[in-house]
């Protein structure tokens, strides 16, 4: 008996704090170095927005460097949040994608322009050129000897294209000569705005030791040519290399305003992503669709919960009111661990968590249908009980473990596309039946033997409905 | 008591009458895939002007507009969902904007999703992966979980038929309401698949496992015996189970919104055959395997006298 109000102190305990997170203005935790706020976070089919998978835009016989790909994704992460969306959320899926979804995104071609914009960044030689040649091509395209997903171009093969190919050609300057790649963006350590000796304002870059050397041997050997710097092979910038930059750090002087100086700067910061990349699916759910889809299914889970409740307080009796009871706990705890992770909401995420509520429902009918046949074959009640339990315990175990095998499988296909309607899914499915184990053995047995302490059962056998 | 395992032979048939029925239009018409799995664009929109044109009009409108054969559904009084190819964001806004010029009113873009045809393939294939594995998985579990039976192997493989048997019918099913009513297989009813999976094997665990204690407790009992009365006993639990997770899946079939719609129905479907298998196929099989029946299948009246 006495082990009985312990669990229920250990039960009083979990439900308090799961109340605690559950509170919708819930402070959060704030000590011993842990710093969390607790928010209930809706997918964008519930609130409305964008989702874009990107892929690495290689040729498929490619390998891509890990390290690259999770460059690329803390490339996307600040672009997404110069967006300025709360709650966006950029995560790699697979080996060669990356999921971006903006909950509450209402233009999005802006959003998905501006994360496709952060293309590839390369300083190409263009040493053939004047200056005022490569000043006019500026704003223009043009062609790079770079392949994609190399980490650095090769030093070796320089190509020297004829300046009168491009002044001459009447062919779209795309088509036009291909320009070496002296080295690409992921070089790139720091980019700031800075102002030159005559107050205009320079866009000033370090390099990490690799761009340093890169930079010094080139520029020493190049002083008084041009070095394009090419976004998405446009020219954005062709400056004159003044003098050798052996230090690692360097100026852009341009005809800049301060605007145009920090435009430069940004591209340059996030532009540097070491692989290219495609949007391949994109999903746009209207805010008022979300809202409505939200209404409908709480409206639904309210009377599906509702509906089960009832049946097994009319069905169970004592026991199906005790086992409500523990319903309730569990939709607490269940709902406190979606805000603690946090765990995306999604509509099939809100279709799981109904379910897992039936499989809560499960793990009690096994059990009282064991308590009642242990009484009919003239069990005492408590023993009948103990016995319930332990006899359901094993099929309770086994049935959950393969819902919970599926649940894994079913998590490790939406990972791979950034499918997080099937990942949220598989997540609230596998969460619901962990903690539906949790409370049908310890929630209902401990609240069901406290009754019985208080009450003379012999007296109310019809409460058990046997 | 009711004899469930004496009748065997009927509960296989009414399988039978449902599953060949979907398989034939599973051969027939196919599943039709949905942008998840093919490739292309999904655009719904909504005139706000409450004047919907004609699904042939923007048919033609599309093809205009070098979109060739999409697929245009209304839905409520002023919605319309279109399939065509895959589209960017910007194609979309052009042709949203001269949508709406055309045909005079505003428009309002409900969802949309774009997806590559490569990624398409992909997806395909990963599925019948997945449901490879889960099937794996849990043959390989249920073998581990009942080894101290004999022959434990055959409750795994009776499990993964009972497994295909609701897989089957939730294909078969899909196969038939998405020639009538224009239904597309997506990842969605992948999720629901799967879940089905799991919940099918679930159920006819706890049948399974009732039979594994019983094998114990009443070893001079003839094994179909043994069957029928571990059935009868989970046969409550199983009915009181399936109905409150049907009865809450219900209420999110008709208050939950169109967007899920589709995917509970596949769930409710499922979550019926699951139990369905668990009681009436799964653990029979047990029984035609101990017996090896069908060494007699191929002559009838034995079969009869057997019984």
């Amino acid at each position: 008996m006495r082990r009985n109000y312990r669990f229920l102190i250990l039960i009083a305990l979990i439900l308090l704090f799961a109340i605690y997170i559950n509170i919708p203005t819930s402070p959060g935790i704030h000590f011993a170095g842990i710093n969390r706020n607790f928010t209930t976070r809706l997918g964008l089919d519930l609130v409305g927005g964008v989702q874009a998978l990107l892929e690495a835009d290689v040729p498929a016989s490619q390998t891509i460097d890990p390290e690259d790909m999770n460059i690329a994704v803390q490339i996307v992460d600040n672009r997404v949040n110069g967006l300025g969306v709360s709650e966006a959320i950029v995560q790699p899926a697979g080996s060669n994608r990356i999921v971006v979804e903006l909950p509450g995104e209402t233009d999005p071609e802006k959003a998905l322009a501006t994360i496709k914009q952060t293309g590839l960044l390369e300083f190409v030689d263009m040493s053939s050129l004047s200056t005022e040649q490569a000043y006019a091509l500026e704003t223009k395209k043009v062609n790079t000897d770079w392949v994609p997903g190399v980490s650095q171009p090769s030093q070796n093969i320089i190509p020297s294209p004829s300046p009168t190919d491009t002044i001459t050609s009447t062919l779209p300057i795309s088509l036009g000569p291909t320009f070496h790649t002296v080295m690409t963006g992921a070089v790139l350590k720091n980019v700031y705005v800075n102002s030159n000796a005559g107050g205009k304002p320079t866009v000033s870059f370090e390099l990490n030791s690799e761009g340093a050397k890169i930079f010094k041997d080139f520029t020493s050997t190049h002083v008084g040519k041009v070095l394009g710097i090419v976004l998405d092979k446009e020219v954005i910038s062709a400056p004159r290399i003044n003098t050798p930059i052996t230090g690692g750090e360097g100026a852009i002087e341009g005809n800049f305003t301060l605007e145009s100086a920090n435009a430069l700067a940004l591209q340059l910061k996030y532009g540097s992503l070491p692989i290219p990349l495609k949007v391949v699916t994109s999903e746009t759910v209207g805010p008022t669709l979300g809202q409505d889809s939200l209404n409908k299914s709480l409206v639904a889970g309210f009377i599906g919960m509702t509906i089960v409740v009832l049946f097994m307080a009319i069905y169970y009796r004592l026991p199906g009111i005790i086992a409500d009871l523990a319903l309730l706990c569990y939709v607490l705890i269940t709902y406190a661990i979606f805000r603690f992770i946090p765990v995306t909401l999604t509509l099939p995420g809100i279709a799981g968590f109904i379910l897992s509520v039936g499989v809560a429902v499960d793990a009690n009918v096994l059990i009282f249908e064991r308590i009642k046949e242990e009484l009919r074959s003239g069990k005492s009640l408590s023993q009948a009980i103990d016995l319930g339990w332990k006899r359901a315990w094993p099929s309770i175990r086994d049935s959950n473990f393969s819902t919970l095998i599926t649940c894994a499988i079913l998590f490790w296909f939406g990972n791979t596309f950034g499918a997080s309607i099937v990942k949220g899914f598989s997540l609230t499915l596998a969460i619901g039946v962990a903690v539906s184990m949790f409370t049908a053995i310890v929630v209902t047995r401990t609240f069901l033997h406290l009754v019985l302490d208080n009450i003379n059962f012999t007296r109310h056998t019809r409460w058990f409905g046997v | 008591m009711i004899d469930i395992v004496k009748h065997r032979y009927l509960y296989f048939g009414i399988s039978l009458l449902v599953i060949i029925p979907g398989l034939i239009a599973l051969v027939l018409w196919g599943l039709p895939l949905g942008i998840d799995f093919k490739g292309g664009s999904l655009l719904d929109v909504r005139f706000d002007s409450g004047i919907v044109p004609q699904p042939s009009q923007v048919v033609l409108f599309y093809g205009e507009n070098g979109f060739s054969d999409p697929i245009v559904q209304t839905s409520g009084t002023t919605g319309m969902v279109i399939r065509s190819l895959e589209m960017t964001d910007a194609q979309r806004n052009q042709l949203v904007s001269a949508m709406e010029s055309r045909f005079d009113s505003t428009i309002t873009i409900q969802r949309f999703e774009s997806v590559g045809p490569s990624i398409g393939q992909e997806v395909a294939q990963r599925a019948a992966i997945a449901v490879g594995m889960a099937a794996l998985g849990i043959l390989i579990y249920i073998t581990y979980a009942f080894r101290g039976v004999p022959n434990a192997f055959r409750f795994g493989v009776a499990a993964i038929i009972a497994m295909l048997h609701d897989v089957a019918v939730v294909l078969g099913v899909e196969a038939i309401i998405a020639h009538f009513f224009n239904w597309e297989v997506d990842s969605l009813f992948l999720t629901a698949l799967l879940t089905v999976i799991g919940f099918s094997v679930h159920d006819t665990i706890v049948v399974f496992d009732r039979i594994r204690e019983n094998l114990n407790i009443y070893r001079r009992l003839p094994y179909e015996t043994v069957v029928n009365h571990s059935i009868v006993q989970t046969l409550v639990r199983s009915i009181n189970t399936q109905l409150t997770v049907m009865l809450a899946l219900l209420s999110l079939a008709l208050f939950g919104g169109i967007t899920i719609r589709h995917f509970v129905i596949i769930l409710l479907i499922g979550v019926f055959s699951g139990t369905y298998s668990s009681i009436f196929n799964a653990s029979p099989i047990l029984v035609v395997w101990e017996n090896r029946e069908w060494r007699t299948w191929f002559r009838r009246h034995k079969t009869l006298t057997a019984n």
